[in-house]
């Protein structure tokens, strides 16, 4: 097995082709660095990653460069050996290594990295305005980690630092406070090798360079928002989340984007119940490290004002508020009736912004009733093609394709499919029973656009006599509704969703569901009449027991998912 | 007996930029001698053995750098003719290119046939329009004389030459630099490895060769090793790594002389006698008090050390960063070192690339204080600030990508060094410079 040498630790690195940031990461020692990102190119400029690297012989002599390299840039192989700026912070209990003393004679192992590290730092605050406290990125600023870690604390700078003007003006969505820029082009370098776009450039040399658009064209395209994370500094901003929260302030947990059927993984940052921001959490099995913007400013709807709140029920055509008390055995005895009378009439459809566990409630409940009642996928919304990229200048998708906005516009479709498949062996689609005339229908929704779904509906549609229709807005469905009931957003609830992959990931609640509303976990398991608290694990468990398919997921959350279909 | 110019020698003949008179001296010859007589593997090798050394600044063995290119590579290859000529008071590849470029062309297909290129690419600098324009005519007549194209004169070798006017940046002259330019984009050096004979213009193995070089490489195949080997300075016997300063060179005296000029002569001769034999003294009968051996990049020699020999090993032993392009510069006693310093730091600051953080604010932080210091408002402090900031940037240090910051370093460095007393003399009287423009107010932050 190749191994190097992390300041003397022995680290192992398997077969991969790593750097030194990577080897040192993999011998739990952070080498700090500002341009290195792993999914874009490396251009070694920033020259924080800087350290001191040589080779072991097999006879056991060291051989060192007498300069510090940059980390990013420098390959490791089989006795490679590297001493970072932290070497004085190494693991005691393991014997250095016999340094050369031609080596030794520029200084003791460690110190030319770490004043060089030292020197970067303070290199980059020459002209960065120590403006923390009014920086929307202060708290997460990898120049303040860093510096604080790193660097001086104090600057031998007395002369005027440049200032040169912000540009608001580059994106509709971001923002750029030029001044903050440390140069590290992580964003240029984003959109001319993932989006494929290539709108940022840098402008100017040398300490007036900055970064700037062409005349004429915007930051304008669906992944733009990911240079906002890249931005290790407070210099590209997103205008959606500018100065609405301090982000010590926010909790994260670990989401999955409902936009569309990458199913991207997310950070979701919340606050009070309030999620103000999704951040793409990296994750090799879904989308790698980014997500778009659509998904990344898709979590508006959980915060509106136009949500339902609370169960509603018809009464002499008008729909009166009632508690969750009164509803629940008033649906259960009027649907109960409605199978009673006719099971083949009613149907229960089932959305894909369920999840895998609600779905499969719902199922048992309703077929538990009679093995008549027909289950149905809901309304799967297709917009357009699935949009690739890298894009060339016309457009045009390149090879290979490094991210993909798929046109089903729904987190959870293959989950909920599969439920239905094992409850009644195939899956009717919506479209196949909207004309029919149906007794009842139970339409578990949670269309975060109401557009989506009405776009199922034909114009002249007639609503059965008995509707339960659960969802988050209303809708042409909900008018027509005997029971409103509301719907929760995928932050309120934890379950698992299936990407157009088969990749199933669990994820855990971010916020409480407003007001009355009630998970629809909780409602199919209050229809069920069980009793006690509901666990999101102990059903998955059951979902994981009845259907082989969902097997893997029936034990501990695995962080990135798991694969339960091609 | 004064050194007949061989690189020189036709620069003041009528016509000397024309074919019909290049040949009439005989040019060409040599190249289609090669191309008949010698394979290119012996091209490389003569060229290998006669020592030449790459006569843009770094020094590295010509033949030595031909060698690195993969063996057997199915091609393309390229061969980039680096004309981006903007060391401060240089031009001695101007003048070649503009008075003799067939010269330099000759270098060119020699070169180009020795490294089995089948096109050359001519990088040269933006304003040097005259010159573009000579070397367009002179490619033109080549083409026309069947000297390019297609099976060059039957041998079966074929070779175009592209000139490429590039858009007007120091760091061009770098040679990834002006590989990235020549692409068609920003002018950032790239990270090494991989070196450009592995992986040059276009992805593709490429050898950057400086324009007096390849005039280098015409002689070298014409007159022979022997003749090369005749002039300049031998190898140091003590130092196993030193290639020795073999050949002619062309020194390029500016500044306060009275006769600024550029003059072949072999390798090795001291500052002193260039100023008084070939630069007519220093100007209005004044003392020199300070040069730049090579360009400004190299550093700074003081009035003392002008019995420095100008060859590759020469300014290394007085502190200066190397020969680089041995174009001398001289300042006279009346002019402030604070002055010349600042000067310098606006240069560097103005054409660091601004990749590399140490370089892009290093450069940048060095302007300022030198400002404030002609401003007379320096500290004692500052001085050292400068040394340190000048230390630990560039390539020696390894916290640069590219030279450039070692060039901007060097001369910060040597100059406080070497004069620190007027530097130290200047912060205490506190007198603002001539040449300071209106002060600002200066706060800390």
């Amino acid at each position: 097995m190749p191994t190097v040498y992390v300041n003397d630790t022995p680290v192992e690195i398997g077969n991969g082709k790593l750097n030194c940031i990577q080897a040192a990461g993999l011998g739990g020692v952070l080498v700090p660095s500002y341009c290195w990102h792993e999914a874009l190119t490396v251009v070694a400029s920033c020259r924080m990653c800087l350290v001191e690297v040589g080779d072991r012989k097999p006879d056991g002599t060291i051989v060192m460069q007498p300069k510090v390299v940059p980390g990013c840039q420098t390959p490791v192989k089989d006795g490679s050996v590297i001493v970072t700026g932290e070497y004085d912070k190494r693991n005691p209990a393991v014997a250095p290594l016999n340094y050369p003393a031609d080596f030794l004679k520029g200084g003791k192992p460690g110190e030319r990295a770490k004043k060089s590290q030292a020197d970067t730092l303070e290199g980059l605050l020459i002209n960065h305005p120590l403006d923390c406290p009014v920086c929307d990125k202060a708290g997460e600023c990898k120049l303040q980690d860093f510096s604080y870690k790193y660097g001086r604390s104090e600057t031998r700078m007395v002369d005027d630092k440049n200032t040169p003007p912000n540009k608001p003006q580059i994106s509709s969505k971001i923002t750029l406070f030029t001044d903050r820029c440390i140069m590290c082009t992580r964003c240029v370098r984003f959109t001319r090798e993932i989006s494929g776009t290539a709108e940022l450039t840098v402008t100017g040399r040398g300490h007036h360079e900055e970064i700037d658009v062409f005349p004429g064209r915007p930051l304008e395209n669906k992944l733009a928002g990911n240079v906002v994370d890249l931005c290790p500094v407070g210099a590209l901003g997103s205008k959606d989340f500018l100065y609405t929260q301090r982000v010590w302030y926010l909790k994260t947990v670990d989401g999955v984007c409902s936009g569309c059927s990458t199913g991207c993984s997310t950070h979701t940052d919340t606050n009070k119940d309030i999620v103000y921001r999704l951040r793409p959490r990296v994750n090799p099995q879904a989308q790698g490290h980014f997500m778009c913007d659509d998904g990344r400013h898709g979590y508006h709807f959980a915060n509106s004002g136009e949500r339902f709140l609370r169960p509603q029920v018809k009464t002499d055509g008008r729909f009166q508020a009632a508690s969750w008390a009164q509803v629940t055995p008033q649906l259960k005895q009027d649907i109960g009736a409605a199978i009673g009378q006719n099971p083949g009439g009613v149907v229960v459809v089932l959305s894909p912004f369920l999840t895998v566990e609600e779905a499969f409630l719902f199922a048992t409940f309703f077929k538990g009733l009679s093995a008549d009642v027909r289950l149905a996928l809901g309304p799967v919304p297709v917009i357009g093609e699935d949009d690739r990229y890298p894009k060339d200048v016309k457009g045009q998708p390149v090879e290979p394709v490094k991210f993909t906005i798929r046109a089903e516009k729904c987190p959870n479709r293959r989950g909920v499919e599969a439920v239905l498949s094992h409850f009644q062996g195939s899956v009717i689609p919506f479209a196949d029973l909207v004309r029919q005339d149906l007794a009842a229908m139970w339409f578990a929704g949670g269309y975060p656009f109401k557009e989506h779904l009405e776009a199922a509906f034909p114009a002249d549609w007639k609503a059965p006599s008995l509707l339960v229709a659960q969802d988050l807005f209303p809708t042409l469905l909900t008018a027509s509704a005997k029971y409103v009931l509301p719907a929760t957003a995928s932050f309120e609830k934890e379950g698992t969703y299936v990407n157009h992959a088969g990749l199933a990931q669990t994820f855990p609640r971010a916020t409480r569901p407003p007001q009355e509303a009630r998970t629809e976990l909780q409602l199919g398991f209050d229809l069920l009449g069980r009793r006690g608290l509901v666990q999101t694990a102990t059903i998955r468990a059951e979902v994981a027991a009845a259907i082989p398919l969902f097997g893997p997921i029936g034990g501990a959350v695995v962080q990135n998912g798991v694969k339960v279909g091609t | 007996m004064p050194y007949e110019p061989v690189l020189l020698a036709r620069i003041n003949k009528p016509d000397s930029p024309k074919l019909e008179g290049y040949r009439a001296d005989g040019g060409y010859s040599t190249f289609e001698r090669a191309l008949v007589d010698l394979k290119p593997e012996q091209v490389v090798a003569q060229v290998k053995d006669s020592g030449l050394r790459g006569r843009g600044g770094a020094g590295f063995p010509c033949g030595l750098k031909w060698t690195f290119l993969p063996k057997d590579h199915p091609g393309p290859i390229y061969l980039c003719v680096n004309a981006d000529e903007s060391e401060p008071c240089t031009y001695n590849n101007r003048i070649l290119m503009e008075k003799d470029p067939h010269q330099v062309l000759e270098g060119v297909m020699l070169a180009c046939y020795a490294i089995k290129s089948r096109k050359a690419f001519f990088y040269v600098r933006y304003e040097y329009g005259d010159a573009f324009r000579t070397l367009t005519a002179a490619v033109n007549e080549l083409y026309a004389a069947g000297l390019l194209g297609e099976n060059i004169l039957g041998s079966g070798f074929n070779l175009d030459i592209v000139l490429h006017r590039g858009a007007g940046a120091y760091i061009c002259g770098e040679e990834t630099g002006l590989i990235e330019s020549l692409e068609g984009k920003r002018a950032w050096p790239r990270i090494k490895p991989p070196f450009p004979a592995i992986e040059g213009a276009f992805r593709k193995p490429t050898i950057v060769n400086n324009v007096e070089t390849l005039a280098c490489v015409t002689q070298v195949m014409k007159r022979g090793i022997d003749w090369f080997k005749s002039l300049g300075v031998p190898p140091d016997p003590k130092n196993p790594r030193d290639a020795g300063s073999y050949g002619p060179k062309l020194y390029t005296i500016a500044g306060h002389v009275n006769e600024p000029k550029c003059v072949e002569l072999p390798m090795g001769i001291t500052i002193t006698d260039l100023i008084e034999q070939h630069g007519g003294g220093v100007w209005k009968g004044r003392k020199a008090k300070a040069a730049n051996p090579g360009g400004l990049s190299m550093g700074f020699v003081r009035a003392d050390e002008f019995h420095m020999p100008l060859d590759f090993n020469g300014p290394g032993r007085f502190q200066c960063l190397g020969l680089g392009t041995a174009a001398v510069t001289v300042i006279d006693d009346q002019t402030s070192m604070v002055d010349v310093l600042h000067n310098t730091c606006q240069f560097f600051a103005h054409e660091s690339c601004g990749q590399c953080t140490p370089c892009r604010e290093g450069t940048g932080w060095m302007e300022k204080i030198t400002d404030r210091l002609r401003r007379g408002q320096g500290r004692k402090e500052d001085l050292d600030i400068l040394i340190d900031v000048a230390d630990r940037i560039g390539i020696m240090p390894g916290t640069t990508i590219c030279g450039l910051a070692d060039g901007a370093g060097w001369p910060v460095k040597t100059a406080i060094r070497k004069f620190r007393e007027e530097f130290e003399g200047a912060i205490k009287s506190g007198e603002k410079s001539k040449y300071a423009k209106t002060l600002r107010v200066v706060g800390a932050h």
